[in-house]
């Protein structure tokens, strides 16, 4: 009899709740360690983020009460000139810049990991020194470097016969190329590094059994080396999309903030800095900081579906 | 077939091999110096701009417009520095920037290694579903919340002007969390904890008495990395940071481009640029092996 009033109170549901709250408390100090990044992030990541979205509805400086607008904001946007530029901008520089980054990237790391290489470790290093500098200190240094009267550039243009380049004058055509130029240098060393670290994963025996079957060198990086990078060229290819479409660094500190001559330089996150910490539109800002978003979130999902699955498999 | 032909046969076949394995040989040094021709073109090129960087701090706006340019050093140096030190208080943001790097650093490490030793090391209620929202979180670009960030930033903490801006919101971050998580599943043995309780180390001091110690090479790897990030951070100091006196090194050198008194000093100005990088190259070189090792266990298992 006692056993069954014992199941009365003890019913299956209120069991597993009593359960599930000894297994909380018993580790309550894993809650606790893990407690600083949900706190901080509630604070400093999530509500901006959710506060983002009700302020993008809204006309506010920051200073005059906020006023509900609708989606007056997310209108003006689309019809705002400068934002498709801004955009225009940002896309080409990404996808432009990332052909030679990525494909370089990977034949570089190709080529370091084939036995015909001595000095590894020094090229490692060589190739990632740009990786560590900060993008304010490679703008500045290009900066002198495409000096229209005095870079090194122009001087080793001419000295080839070749006529100098107006970098940022003219109709602002060169603008783009040099901040492209500039990307290049600084990540190329960081994906190759990366897929370095792939390569030398893969075990050596594929390759070694591919040569006795008698493939080439580019059969074997087409059909092991690239299938068997795959999930490594998804990783750099989100990261890349990230990195691209808030690229602000590099362009500010060359062109300046309006993104020099007819905005030819003027990318997404650098017109969002304007209009949000300059003229302190701030709903605005937020409304492009959301359609900037969706469009990252919306790629990285394209790269994913794309991308990560397995060819191996299918 | 006569033995003659036979002995002819074979001759031929010998011959033939080793005009194949000497072809090969050809064929395999052919490849070498092609590649080892591009990685030295590229690594030149890599490297090439710091020495240029180098170069330039060393010479006077008149050096620097002759042509054809000087690859040598020049002897203004000194008045390059001066010029330098009247534009920007180099030295306080030389301190600024070291400043919330150290103290950044410590409290990221701390944070993202008492996350990634609880989710490896213990099962507790949800923790699968919390892991997932935190890798979730790494997905979000910076850029969504940035107004309101500044917003919670400059209004309401009223952290203008002030360290902890630079130092406490990212220092908890979903990438650390995840690389230290690696790291503890792959070091850490649970017996070692098990062993720890029946010793009677009271659970919550088990990670700092015991687990920290051993995390050292983890701390140093994944420390160059966030001091690194946190040295050459420009938006976030350009926001919150509008005073010359509380600018950080990165914030200091845009200034000192966009100097309006005087024209563009290339000499001035990247002398302020080699003396703010150099400690970066230094730990960098000083410590590469670690930092790939780190870099390279983030991206692997990602």
């Amino acid at each position: 009899m006692g056993q069954v009033s014992a199941t009365n109170i003890l019913s299956p549901a209120s069991l597993r709740r009593t359960t599930l709250w000894r297994e909380i408390r018993r580790n309550w100090v894993a809650y606790v360690y893990i407690s600083p990044f949900f706190i901080l992030f509630g604070i400093f990541g999530a509500f901006p983020i959710l506060y983002s979205f009700i302020l993008s509805f809204q006309q506010w400086n920051g200073i005059s009460p906020a006023q509900w607008v609708g989606f007056d904001n997310y209108f003006r946007l689309f019809q705002d000139r400068l934002f498709w530029l801004a955009m225009w901008n940002t896309v080409f520089i990404g996808v432009i810049a990332h052909i030679p980054i990525l494909g370089g990237a990977m034949v570089l790391a190709f080529i370091i990991n084939s036995a015909a290489v001595r000095f590894k470790h020094f090229y490692r290093s060589a190739y990632f020194l740009p990786v560590v500098t900060s993008p304010v200190a490679v703008s500045l240094i290009f900066s002198t470097l495409y000096g229209v009267r005095f870079g090194l550039i122009n001087w080793t243009l001419v000295t080839l016969g070749l006529p100098p380049i107006d970098w940022w004058g003219g109709n602002g055509e060169w603008i783009k190329p040099a901040i492209i130029i500039l990307f290049i240098w600084r990540w190329l060393g960081w994906n190759m590094i990366i897929y370095l670290a792939g390569l030398q994963g893969i075990n050596p025996e594929l390759y070694e059994v591919a040569a006795i079957d008698g493939a080439n060198l580019r059969q074997i990086f087409f059909h092991i080396t690239l299938p068997l990078l795959q999930p490594i060229i998804l990783f750099t290819l989100v990261l890349s999309t990230v990195g691209a479409m808030t690229i602000f660094d590099e362009p500010y500190l060359l062109v300046g903030a309006t993104g020099g001559t007819n905005n030819a330089g003027l990318t997404i996150a650098m017109y969002l800095y304007d209009r949000g910490f300059r003229f302190a539109h701030l709903g605005y800002a937020s409304a492009m900081a959301y359609v900037v978003s969706a469009v990252i979130v919306f790629v990285s999902v394209l790269n994913i579906r794309f991308f990560g699955r397995s060819r191996t498999e299918a | 077939m006569t033995p003659s032909e036979i002995t002819r046969l074979i001759n031929t076949a010998h011959r033939n091999a080793k005009r194949k394995r000497r072809a090969k040989r050809w064929g395999r040094l052919a490849r070498e110096i092609v590649f080892n021709g591009i990685l030295l073109l590229g690594a030149f090129l890599s490297a090439f701009p710091f020495y240029w960087m180098f170069i330039l701090a060393t010479q006077n706006t008149n050096q620097i417009f002759s042509w054809p340019p000087q690859f040598t050093p020049g002897e203004s140096l000194v008045t390059n520095y001066q010029t330098m030190l009247s534009i920007i208080p180099f030295w306080r943001n030389f301190a600024n920037s070291l400043f919330v790097g150290i103290t950044h650093t410590a409290l990221a490490l701390l944070f993202c290694s008492m996350g990634g030793y609880a989710f490896a090391m213990y099962r507790f209620p949800g923790r699968d579903w919390l892991f997932a929202l935190l890798l979730a979180t790494m997905m979000v670009p910076w850029i969504a919340g940035i107004v309101p960030w500044f917003i919670l930033i400059s209004k309401w903490l009223q952290w203008i002007n002030r360290y902890e801006a630079l130092i406490i919101p990212g220092a908890a971050s979903a990438f650390g969390i995840f690389w230290m998580r690696q790291y503890v599943q792959e070091s850490i043995p649970s017996e070692l904890l098990d062993a720890a309780r029946i010793d009677g180390c009271p659970e919550f001091l088990i990670f700092f008495r015991i687990v920290a110690p051993l995390l050292m090479p983890a701390f140093a790897a994944l420390g160059i990395m966030i001091f690194i990030n946190n040295w050459n951070a420009f938006l976030g100091p350009l926001l919150v940071m509008q005073d010359k006196s509380m600018y950080t090194l990165p914030v200091a050198l845009a200034l000192l481009r966009q100097d309006p008194r005087r024209g563009f000093d290339a000499g001035v100005l990247m002398l302020g640029t080699a003396m703010a990088t150099l400690p970066m190259l230094i730990v960098f070189l000083a410590a590469t092996r670690r930092f790939m090792a780190g870099l390279t266990l983030g991206a692997l298992k990602g």
